[in-house]
């Protein structure tokens, strides 16, 4: 070969080699983020969430004017086991830029890994402290770091109604607990089941009986012993924790108080179980759910008007000195890889702007105090947006913010419990021994 | 990232054969140079070399590194002896477990194989047996998770009264109309038979298929002689057909074994284990993702490890005998 050729040659591959060299080096990665800081106008942020079905499209519908406008793709991934999944690929090392939490345990777990990204440095903390109150940027901090922020939120314990079959039975809305439990009876007497309850849920079956417990406990005890009961320092075997499961033990276990008495209760999807209250001769009275059982509603029963067709009132109050706290939850979110185009998502995720299409497109909640009530799409959202605004005492899911084994044998234990009162006393030996082992 | 992953991958496609051509190039060449003798000892080995090393990393160093965990505990930052493994022996939750895994092996096992047997032994005997046989192979081409979810349809409960929508309660309360109706995952004394049914309904086909194969492989010559000397249908099942494809129903059952040991998908869609349905495959997966105790996981994966590995090398023996006969 003529020497020049092979210079030639040899000064080519060399080149490619550089080029590709660059393209892989953290010099050249340094320089999109430098610049991307600013103002990222390509690239991808990955997320990763349990949305799906209609939540899925107002995820969608709200990403839209972020993509266009910074020319940033969103990938979507959803799951129904986000506790395994991510799990997964933040051990791999593989984490999605941004992912939905599986609850504060597990944000507490990733944040203390290291893996979770200290998001003050992302966001501009005076505009964050003048959208959420204290207790929500709380709930999204661990060791002082800012790591969680709530992409929407909803109340716990509701309970739901159909407001002509009250009418009907000449029943008022019970003001509390022993009001509530003379309703029932006197439903009973006539012949009719005034409770419908399902527990099912796929991988998370029996969460629906952590709600109940968690309400019952919290308007009984107060706040004080239902933190203590969700940081384990209190013990499942106490005369605190037995009287809550007893209480409920009163509707869930007597089969003339919930419809289809217990195989309805375990087989039944949570987001069917709203059903029996708005069939044509109704088949239950009440049903105690989350705010955003009304998506659930309204998609199985589109012809029904949130207010008229259908209503809400709040978990009826059991010691007065806690009539008025609320259990809320809701989806924390948190970044995993510090990117350009991550950090103007989660930014564009928090603002009233974005909060806005989960409020009027699901009846979701906003933590963001901003958000105004006009993009509450019915009465019915707005009431519970200010029953979340006007609460003295709001407290997280107390099963949520347990450890995931000890979260992970509550919801079990909720589905033997149901399947077999009698064994109450083992089930909460097994809960305790659990706690001693999981804390 | 797409350009990285893209490089990535063009690089693994054409990057490791043509590393391995380059390596057997090389040996070659080296080995050309020493003696004979020492030539013909040591090319297997230099020629198997990449082959072991990639199961070394792959395999062994994986299994090692199980064994070890399986001593820690559950964030694997102290050694704690035996204790997982006690636990899984002693914990009344780990024992219904083990139970669980035991009804799957027996049962499922016995009844896939004989089920698979006689659908292949009756089948062989009509006109439309390749239909009737690729109907019962079908499930198989189904995944596991989409099986669970057909068949949690299937299971439906809704109270009396009301339409039942899950096909076996419907078909059950019409037939008789005083049957209750089952909620049949959700019913301690029924639920574990409810998803061995599932793995049954999917295993079947597969005997089947295989063990027909076999029979049609039993010498003709064989059978006609047996008929000739006043032998009957019976007869001629146990005493013929049965003898000449043991060998087969032996290699069915130790496929079988080993995958129901595993066995995860069915659970973990239809039950995740709650009401006394968990078996080992799914409990590891929720010690290890959901309660992150890497030690209790280990120890788990081990013991699934250590009971199936005699029937895996049973299985390796029979295809080895086979291969003989041959």
């Amino acid at each position: 070969m003529h020497r020049r050729t092979r210079i030639t040659i040899a000064f080519a591959v060399a080149g490619v080699i550089l080029i590709f060299l660059f393209a892989l080096s953290p010099l050249n990665r340094k320089k999109v983020h430098a610049a991307g800081e600013r103002e990222p106008v390509e690239g991808t942020v990955s997320v990763l969430a349990v949305w799906g079905g209609h939540e899925l499209d107002v995820f969608k519908e709200m990403a839209r004017p972020f993509e266009v406008e910074k020319g940033i793709r969103v990938s979507y991934e959803g799951t129904r086991d986000i506790n395994a999944v991510l799990t997964t690929r933040v051990q791999a090392g593989n984490p999605p830029d941004i992912a939905v939490l599986p609850g504060p345990g597990k944000m507490a777990e990733f944040a203390r890994a290291g893996d979770l990204v200290d998001l003050s440095t992302v966001f501009d903390m005076e505009r964050m402290r003048a959208d959420y109150t204290e207790g929500w940027l709380n709930m999204g901090t661990v060791d002082g770091k800012l790591v969680g922020v709530f992409a929407k939120v909803a109340i716990k314990g509701l309970i739901w109604y159909n407001p002509h079959a009250m009418d009907a039975e000449g029943i008022e809305i019970p003001k509390n607990a022993d009001e509530m439990r003379a309703v029932s009876t006197r439903l009973v007497r006539r012949g009719k089941t005034p409770w419908s309850i399902g527990l099912e849920s796929g991988a998370a079956s029996g969460w629906v009986g952590t709600d109940w417990l968690e309400n019952i406990f919290l308007r009984q005890h107060g706040p004080q012993k239902y933190r203590e009961w969700y940081e384990g320092k209190l013990a499942w075997t106490s005369p605190e924790v037995r009287e809550t499961w007893e209480t409920w033990g009163e509707i869930v276990t007597n089969p003339n108080m919930v419809y289809g008495g217990k195989q309805y209760v375990l087989s039944t999807n949570f987001g069917q179980a709203a059903a029996p209250l708005f069939m044509d001769s109704p088949r239950a009275y009440f049903h105690m759910q989350a705010s955003f059982i009304q998506s659930f509603i309204k998609e199985q029963f589109p012809n029904l008007q949130p207010g008229e067709d259908f209503n809400f009132f709040g978990f009826p109050p059991i010691e007065p000195r806690y009539a008025n706290a609320v259990e809320a939850a809701g989806d924390l979110v948190g970044m995993f890889n510090d990117t350009p185009q991550a950090r103007a998502f989660i930014r564009y995720l928090t603002t009233p702007e974005a909060q806005s299409y989960w409020t009027s497109g699901t009846g979701a909640l906003s933590a963001n105090r901003n958000v105004s009530l006009v993009f509450y799409p019915d009465v019915l959202s707005r009431n519970a947006a200010q029953i979340l605004q006007k609460a003295d005492i709001v407290v997280f899911d107390a099963s949520d913010m347990m450890p995931g084994k000890m979260n992970n044998d509550f919801w079990s234990a909720i589905m033997s419990y149901v399947q077999n009162p009698s064994r109450l006393d083992s089930i909460l030996r097994d809960l305790e021994r659990t706690r001693r082992e999981a804390y | 990232m797409i350009l990285r992953s893209t490089i990535l991958a063009v690089a693994a496609v054409f990057g490791v054969p043509a590393g391995l051509t380059l390596y057997i190039f090389l040996v070659e060449k080296g080995v050309a140079r020493l003696r004979f003798p020492v030539q013909k000892r040591i090319r297997p080995w230099l020629w198997v070399a990449p082959g072991l090393a990639i199961l070394s990393v792959f395999l062994l160093y994986p299994v090692i590194n199980t064994l070890v965990l399986s001593f820690l505990n559950s964030d694997s930052t102290r050694f704690i002896g035996p204790q997982n493994y006690l636990r899984i022996f002693t914990d009344r939750d780990m024992l219904i477990v083990l139970r669980n895994n035991a009804l799957w092996l027996v049962f499922f096992t016995l009844v896939t194989v004989t089920v698979g047997l006689l659908i292949a032994v009756l089948t062989d005997k009509v006109r439309y047996e390749q239909a009737a046989k690729a109907l019962i192979f079908l499930p198989m081409a189904i995944s596991f998770v989409a099986a669970g979810v057909i068949w949690k349809f299937m299971y439906e409960f809704k109270p009396k009264g009301v339409p039942q929508i899950g096909t076996l309660n419907a078909v059950l309360t019409t037939l008789f109309p005083s049957f209750e109706p089952q909620a049949w995952l959700f019913n301690p004394g029924i639920n574990n038979w409810a998803l061995i049914v599932v793995g049954i309904w999917i295993w079947t086909g597969f005997a089947m298929v295989i063990l027909s194969a076999s029979i049609k492989g039993v010498p003709k010559e064989i059978v006609e002689a047996a008929r000739m000397d006043g032998a009957g249908e019976f007869q001629v099942f146990f005493r013929i057909t049965l003898p000449i494809i043991k060998p087969t129903i032996m290699v069915v059952t130790t496929t079988l074994i080993i995958n129901v040991l595993k066995i995860f998908d069915i659970v973990y869609v239809m039950t995740n284990g709650i009401l006394d349905t968990e078996v080992i495959a799914n409990r590891m997966y929720k010690e290890m993702f959901n309660f992150m105790n890497f030690g209790m996981a280990s120890a788990l994966a081990v013991l699934l490890l250590v009971a199936i590995v005699p029937v895996m090398l049973m299985n390796i023996k029979r295809f080895g005998q086979r291969g003989e006969e041959q």
